[in-house]
């Protein structure tokens, strides 16, 4: 059936019945000097050609099998149980828009719940909200956050945090006066001597990230306190996956911490959707932005599921609102719900385990070729940095004729960094996919 | 209990005590009973400087957030700490231990210009707010 938003007779009567003679009239208004869009529109296709046109333009991907990936650099590739998609799949689940009514939404608001609690014990805060759209913009708005609760003027960065984060917070930042400063790095962590010139008491937040861009580990506990002293919060970015292995944020005095939480259940999907966590400790919990589910008693004390704490939002608290975020990414929230709980506590550390292992068992290998060394001495997590002997893009070329994505070209980020190439493995890798693509690094380099 | 006759009134519903050059600020009776149950109150860090008619605090209740302002210019001397604990205090006890902010105020002079009590109630019945 045609979708027809409009026929040319309702054009007509709504035309006559504000007295414009046609749409050019309506619109005449538009300067001349802004463009007019010249709609290139093909005629219409009936459904199976429409089904080809758009199987061809799929068929121009390149789909490579998940272990031969080894492109990390912000979004990883993780093993996703068959239970994540048949749950989010569900009609009860699966809804074209935030389903917050509570007497209709219990199920839907119980797993926000869930999901809340989940992330407030892998990073050890107090509250989290019920996703924001990706990491980037969670940074974003801990920032904001932070200048608000301060009320200072500077956010210090860690160099090592990722370019695009940093560029996001770039943009939100923009029309302020907020000055962003960089916390230089050194030998792939953050330079905590050349930290400490930067950050003073004009300073609302310290940002780092853990692991860092560069796979790295950062001095997270000498941040914090740098923060602290100065009364800033330190905010912390990072991969949740890691959580499993690593220490909570919470146990070395994040006052904020969010992150990327596709590697929780959720697909590479270039363009998203993606997951932004957010969570941060209680004296917090009225600056923070989006939705939070909250648990309390019904009319009858049942427990009951709902949306709390509006009044920092926008439909109520208007100009003043904590964010003009209002809605989140409920159904990538429920699949890393669903995902966590599918691994449990223990399934958890394992899985963190297995990519600290595959990941480690890599780098031994790939040093071991001519030419190829570590470009950091800091240990990592899933991830980690190389200099090639060749440049990197070329190493990719040559490994995506053999059906491998490589790592990533650090030279992107940095031009200082042209041999740069940064890897990851995760769990999903074999031990016999690693052998594979170190012959094939091998061959790549010749 | 408060003697109302001795204090001043904003147009945007505070209420003003003047002792000596310190200021004490909350929001009136008729205010609470219109924003109904007080849940959060922001309140500013003591010592922060603002000037006549800036916001000072956000009063949040169950219907929407609230900004108070300052009636006077001045400096934030104290804040009214159990607030925090129980806002609700600003519902229950509007004029006294519902207080929000104490100020030493910059020119005294400037609380000429707020109404009394007899002005305000006329105000607020004649329903220009």
């Amino acid at each position: 059936m045609d979708f027809v938003p409009i026929t040319p007779n309702d054009r007509k009567i709504m035309l006559q019945t504000i007295g414009v003679p046609s749409f050019e009239a309506l619109i005449e208004e538009i300067p001349e000097a802004i463009p007019r869009a010249d709609l290139q529109v093909p005629r219409s296709l009936s459904e199976p050609e429409l089904l080809r046109l758009c199987g061809d333009l799929a068929a121009k991907n390149r789909v490579l099998d998940p272990e031969s990936c080894f492109l990390g650099a912000g979004a990883y590739s993780h093993w996703i149980p068959s239970v994540v998609r048949y749950i989010t799949s569900r009609g009860e689940f699966l809804t074209a828009y935030t389903p917050y009514q509570a007497e209709a939404s219990q199920g839907t608001l119980q797993a926000m719940y869930e999901f809340q609690s989940l992330l407030c014990e892998l990073t050890g805060m107090d509250v989290a909200n019920a996703s924001l759209y990706e990491g980037a913009s969670a940074l974003a708005e801990a920032c904001l956050l932070a200048l608000r609760e301060t009320g200072r003027s500077r956010v210090a960065v860690a160099h090592t945090v990722h370019p695009e984060y940093l560029q996001t917070v770039k943009t939100y930042l923009k029309q302020s006066h907020v000055r962003i400063v960089d916390l230089p790095v050194q030998r792939g962590v953050t330079d905590l001597k050349a930290a400490e010139a930067q950050v003073d008491s004009e300073t609302a937040a310290v940002v780092v990230q853990m692991p860092n861009a560069f796979g790295c580990l950062e001095p997270v506990e000498e941040l914090s306190k740098l923060a602290h002293r100065h009364g800033a919060l330190l905010i912390a970015v990072v991969n949740p996956v890691s959580l499993g292995i690593l220490r909570s944020p919470g146990s070395y005095g994040a006052d904020v911490v969010v992150g990327e939480g596709q590697p929780l259940g959720n697909e590479l999907a270039y363009g998203g959707p993606y997951l932004g966590l957010f969570a941060c400790r209680q004296n917090l919990v009225r600056k923070v932005p989006g939705r939070i589910v909250g648990m309390t008693r019904d009319a009858h004390g049942r427990r009951g599921f709902t949306l709390t704490l509006q009044t920092r939002e926008q439909h109520i608290r208007r100009a003043k609102a904590t964010s003009n975020i209002c809605t989140n990414e409920a159904m990538m929230a429920l699949a890393a719900t669903v995902y966590l709980g599918a691994l449990g506590k223990e399934g958890f550390r394992e899985l963190a385990l297995h990519n600290l292992q595959k990941a480690h068992y890599l780098f031994d290998q790939m040093v071991k070729i001519p030419g190829v060394k570590a470009l950091f001495p800091a240990p990592f997590f899933n991830e980690f940095a190389l200099e090639m002997p060749i440049d990197p893009e070329r190493v990719n070329r040559n490994l995506l004729a053999e059906g491998f994505l490589g790592g990533f070209p650090l030279k992107r980020w940095d031009r200082g960094l042209s041999d740069g190439w940064l890897l990851c493995a995760t769990e999903i890798h074999s031990r016999a996919a690693l052998d594979r693509f170190v012959l094939a690094v091998q061959k790549a380099l010749q | 209990m408060i003697d109302l006759s001795q204090l001043k009134f904003s147009k945007t519903h505070e209420w003003f005590s003047l002792d000596a050059d310190l200021g004490t600020i909350g929001i009136t009776q008729h205010a609470q009973e219109e924003i109904s149950d007080v849940v959060f109150v922001e309140l500013p860090k003591v010592g922060k400087n603002v000037a006549q008619g800036e916001e000072i605090a956000v009063v949040e209740s169950v219907k929407a957030a609230f900004s108070i302002y300052a009636p006077v210019s001045g400096t934030m001397t104290e804040v009214n700490e159990a607030l925090a604990k129980d806002p609700g205090l600003i519902n229950r006890s509007p004029y006294e231990q519902g207080w929000i902010v104490r100020m030493k105020l910059k020119s005294p002079a400037e609380a000429e210009s707020l109404m009394d009590q007899k002005q305000y109630d006329e105000w607020v019945s004649g329903g220009s707010h």
